[in-house]
């Protein structure tokens, strides 16, 4: 099989459904012919020409109002927003216009459109540019999460995401571009709402998704005997809970790592959903391990300690497992 | 009308912020700086002439290519520095970084990551000074790609509508990111928008310190006069890439267009303009330039052995201030 990077894999997915489909095009800042700053979208300007793959002046507010206008009007719009801390100068058109308009209009609109965004901390860019806010849009009805944390998922996922009627926020992440993987040619994609079960083990459910996956990895490879359940989550909205629960009924123990902020975060999501349908089963309290919950600062020692660490990972696997701190 | 010696100055402004981006630069190869670093090389016409026409205790909002907007508004070049390096003795002690530089001692009200995120906040340091009858002036710097964001055409109605003392300085050199402007800006001429809503809208020379100067101290003049807003475009050119990872693509950066700026160096076009008018002699520049390496080895000494903010003071503050309930 051949290998290619999660750039690639994000590449692969846009041309082949712009192919497919005339109605799915481009959008947002810089993507015209230099292809997008993280290089995502290169050759699809020379490909498709400038309506799709139209880039933008600065202006989000405009690029998401757009996307959904024209998906009102049939269009299957994939817009780019350079890092997901901008999102939050488009939160109107994301959260008041496209996640509500199609049951406001009664069901007559239907609003395909996908925003990928790229997130996360590490690269010494300060608190405006290293956030990781899926809660925010899993906390608004009406809007898909999707955080792909593999070359592989992310053309399977980018995919479905670019087929679902719904508004999907696709979630990348800036250190896992250049990860290369397997990835199989021909049509297929990976279903939303479908975990993916890494690993199967009996003593500890651990939860992760998107980058955090790997400090999880990192993290499990620190212990010599441990049969730990891993689970890939993969989208967040729609969540596979069932998954979740089967695996907490086996293991009686759970963690979620994610490089979000703990506090109202995915983790604490899972947390209230474990104790609501698997209670009895605990045999210890669920755990979140998430980034520190400050804005990050820019000083390289410090931002290091605002990351979700891995030996706080081992840390509380080493408590859930043996209740010693 | 300033004196030989402030021009002088001026022209040595603009050389400490050229060598300041060299030494940055090389210090970011060497691994000293991290992080995203805007240069603003071939624009320091712009800082140092709207700057000189500024007050101390007078606002300035920064963006995310702030340096020469710190050294012009007069921050200390080695807390600049030390910032940079993210150390305690930093600016704004190693938590702000290149993007988001903060000295409000002397009015330098922040950098921003944020394109366009500066605009409405300095509409609010001018409402203040009109609330508290003060008369300070702010200045708000941001570039052509920043206003095609909305925040700038609420600013600009509500600053016109309300008569704030704000200057809006857009500092237009024709790119944002890896896009040329002409991609982007509906019309070229950014001060043109100014006419809806009835405010001047004036552009300048953004290579030419001394027409960059003259432009702003009018504005200043009528902003403090309580008679509002002005929109000075200054008309420049990103000489370099955008930040440190992103390269140009050629065909944006055709030879003639990049030779015709290099001829119009604002460094270049002071120091003739003192040689004609004012006698300047020849070697200034080079004895400037000795100043500012001497200025430069200490900074950048002090910076590299100042140390890095200590992580359990960090994490007091950060307990208290947010609420983290660590064990
Ligand atoms: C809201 C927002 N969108 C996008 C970016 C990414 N970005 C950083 S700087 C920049 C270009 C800014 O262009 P301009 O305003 O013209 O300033 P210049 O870099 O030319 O000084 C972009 C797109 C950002 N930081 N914030």
């Amino acid at each position: 099989m051949r290998r290619i990077s999660y750039l690639k894999a994000i590449n692969e997915a846009i041309q082949e459904e712009m192919e497919r489909d005339n109605n799915v095009f481009v959008i947002g800042e810089d993507v015209g012919e230099y292809g997008g700053v993280w290089g995502a979208l290169r050759g699809i300007y020379e490909k498709y020409g400038a309506m799709r793959a139209q880039d933008t002046p600065i202006s989000e507010s405009g690029i998401i109002g757009l996307a959904t206008g024209a998906a009102m009007a049939g269009l299957r719009p994939v817009a780019e927003i350079m890092y997901m801390d901008f999102l939050t100068t488009c939160m109107d058109p994301v959260v008041n216009q496209a996640a509500k308009a199609d049951l406001m209009s009664g069901w007559q609109l239907k609003i395909p459109m996908v925003i990928r965004t790229q997130y996360g901390i590490g690269t010494r860019e300060a608190s405006q540019h290293s956030q990781s806010l899926e809660a925010w849009f899993m906390h608004t009805p009406g809007l898909k999460v999707v955080v792909p944390s593999n070359p592989y998922d992310a053309k399977g996922l980018l995919k479905a995401s670019i087929r679902d009627d719904t508004p999907v926020i696709f979630m990348e992440n800036r250190l896992l571009y250049n990860d290369i993987q397997d990835v199989p040619e021909g049509t297929w994609e990976i279903p939303l709402g479908k975990a993916k079960i890494v690993h199967e083990g009996e003593q500890i459910t651990i939860v992760s998704y998107g980058h955090a996956l790997k400090k999880v990895i990192n993290a499990l490879n620190e212990f010599n005997e441990i049969s730990a359940e891993l689970i890939d989550l993969r989208t967040l909205v729609p969540m596979d809970i069932d998954t979740i629960i089967e695996s907490v009924k086996k293991t009686g123990r759970i963690l979620i790592a994610h490089d979000a902020v703990e506090k109202c975060g995915a983790g604490a999501e899972i947390v209230r959903l474990v104790i609501e349908k698997a209670f009895d089963y605990l045999d210890a309290e669920p755990l979140v391990c998430g980034g520190l919950g400050v804005p990050t600062p820019f000083s390289g020692k410090l931002e290091d300690i605002c990351m979700l660490r891995t030996e706080a990972i081992v840390g509380k696997i080493q408590y859930l497992l043996t209740g010693i701190i | 009308m300033l004196t030989r010696m402030q021009k002088i100055q001026m022209l040595k402004s603009m050389m400490i912020i050229r060598e300041f981006e060299a030494l940055i630069k090389k210090l970011y190869k060497e691994g000293d700086v991290e992080g995203a670093i805007h240069c603003y090389t071939g624009e320091e016409a712009v800082a140092v002439g709207v700057c000189n026409a500024l007050r101390k205790d007078d606002y300035i909002f920064s963006t995310h290519r702030g340096h020469g907007h710190a050294i012009a508004k007069g921050c200390s070049i080695k807390k600049v520095f030390a910032e940079l390096m993210g150390r305690e003795t930093g600016l704004c002690k190693g938590m702000g970084g290149s993007m988001h530089l903060f000295d409000i001692e002397n009015g330098l009200m922040g950098g921003n990551g944020i394109v366009g995120g500066g605009i409405p906040l300095s509409l609010g340091t001018a409402y203040a000074s009109k609330y508290k009858g003060s008369d300070r002036v702010t200045v708000c710097f941001f570039s052509e790609g920043a206003s095609n964001q909305g925040t700038f055409n609420e600013s600009i109605n509500m600053a016109a509508l309300w008569k704030l003392p704000l200057i809006f300085v857009c500092e237009n050199n024709l790119f944002a990111a890896t896009t040329p402007s002409y991609k982007t800006l509906s019309h070229p001429d950014i001060a043109k928008r100014a006419d809806g809503y009835s405010i001047p809208g004036i552009i300048a020379d953004g290579n030419h310190v001394l027409d960059v100067y003259e432009k702003t101290c009018k504005a200043v003049n009528r902003a403090r006069e309580g008679e509002g807003p002005t929109l000075i475009e200054c008309k420049t050119y990103r000489v370099e890439g955008h930040c440190m990872v992103l390269k140009d693509l050629p065909q944006h950066r055709p030879k003639q267009e990049v030779e015709g700026w290099a001829d119009k160096d604002p460094i270049d076009i002071l120091e003739k303009e003192l040689m004609q008018d004012e006698g300047l002699e020849k070697d200034i520049r080079e004895q400037l330039y000795k100043e500012i390496q001497q200025e430069f080895n200490e900074a950048v000494q002090y910076a590299k052995t100042s140390p890095f903010p200590d992580i359990n003071e960090f994490m007091k503050i950060a307990n208290s201030r947010y609420q983290l309930c660590e064990e």
